[in-house]
């Protein structure tokens, strides 16, 4: 995969697949740290001792379609290459997090990519899952809980798929500004 | 901290071409995006979001949009199904933004299934 924001939808996919109904997403950016850091934890049934132990391995999963499981092996060599690792939390019945750290500055970490599409793609997919999202950069963040937007006596439903697009376009300006250390409208420039 | 609010998204909804959002009654198309690690990797995102465009712009109220996970087709990803009411499911591979909008306004909208994209009826 090309882009940490892949990773995410496929650490998200998983959650809901094994059972998610509530799917925690945090990115954490510091460029003084030299660190990236990305979680996802959820609800779901969580792993058995065995299972996290042998997590890495593409030749073990839960899934019946095919007997190789990628996604996590993926991660992992990729957070290695950047200088990181992955770290698995889960126990039967109090869910799994699932956690990968990054050297920001590391030539062969991959772009975190379109984050704002991934969050979108999941809010629309998933209607019976709720998803609560955090991206900090540095001492500033923003953040979406769909619990708090799922008002249906208002009319407005978050994972209406004819919003996903608006929803993408919020999180993509409001990531920009985020990047851009709080301002508005201008890159790369300190006075505007 | 900016955080979104229900404002945020009730000013997204009126943006919308749409005026009805809240989609209740029978829907009358499915199409199921399959996003496991095999159509992530393959570029389901991209299709998705292409979908959502169209979505947005179509303005229709009887048209669900699920995901699913890998459906054990890994070569032929990204996979999209359509399910018009009443009718067999389509299995469309190799699917890309472009081919997602044209399925969505020739399928989805017109009715006419499009065969060189198909990989199979379920």
């Amino acid at each position: 995969m090309r882009e940490l924001s892949l990773h995410i939808l496929d650490l998200a996919e998983n959650a809901v697949t094994a059972g998610a109904r509530l799917v925690a997403i945090t990115v954490e950016e510091s460029a003084a740290a030299d660190r990236l850091a990305i979680r996802v934890a959820d609800d779901g049934p969580g792993l058995p001792e065995e299972k996290l132990r042998r997590l890495e391995d593409p030749f073990v999963t839960t899934r019946t379609t095919r007997r190789v499981g990628l996604g996590l092996s993926l991660l992992a060599a990729a957070a290695r290459r950047a200088g990181g690792g992955v770290e698995v939390r889960s126990a039967p019945g109090a869910g799994t997090e699932v956690s990968a750290v990054f050297r920001l500055g590391h030539i062969d970490r991959a772009p975190i990519g379109d984050v704002a599409a991934t969050i979108a793609a999941l809010i629309a997919g998933y209607p019976a899952v709720d998803f609560v999202y955090r991206h900090r950069i540095e001492e500033r963040e923003i953040a979406l809980d769909t619990r708090e937007l799922r008002t249906a006596a208002e009319g407005v439903d978050p994972a209406d798929p004819a919003l996903a697009e608006g929803i993408a376009r919020w999180l993509r300006e409001e990531l920009g500004r985020l990047a851009r250390g709080g301002k508005e409208g201008c890159d790369a420039q300190d006075d505007c | 901290m900016p955080k979104m609010t229900v404002d945020d998204l009730k000013r997204i909804k009126e943006r919308t071409l749409q005026a009805t959002a809240l989609r209740h009654g029978e829907a009358r198309v499915k199409i199921t995006v399959h996003m496991g690690t095999c159509g992530i990797a393959a570029g389901a995102r991209a299709v998705m979001t292409a979908l959502m465009e169209e979505m947005a712009e179509a303005g229709r109220t009887d048209i669900r949009v699920v995901t699913s996970g890998c459906m054990g087709m890994c070569s032929s990803e990204p996979n999209v199904t359509v399910e018009l009411l009443g009718e067999e499911p389509i299995v469309y591979q190799h699917m890309d933004a472009n081919r997602m909008r044209q399925v969505f306004r020739r399928h989805v909208l017109l009715g006419e299934v499009q065969s060189d994209f198909a990989l199979a009826k379920m």
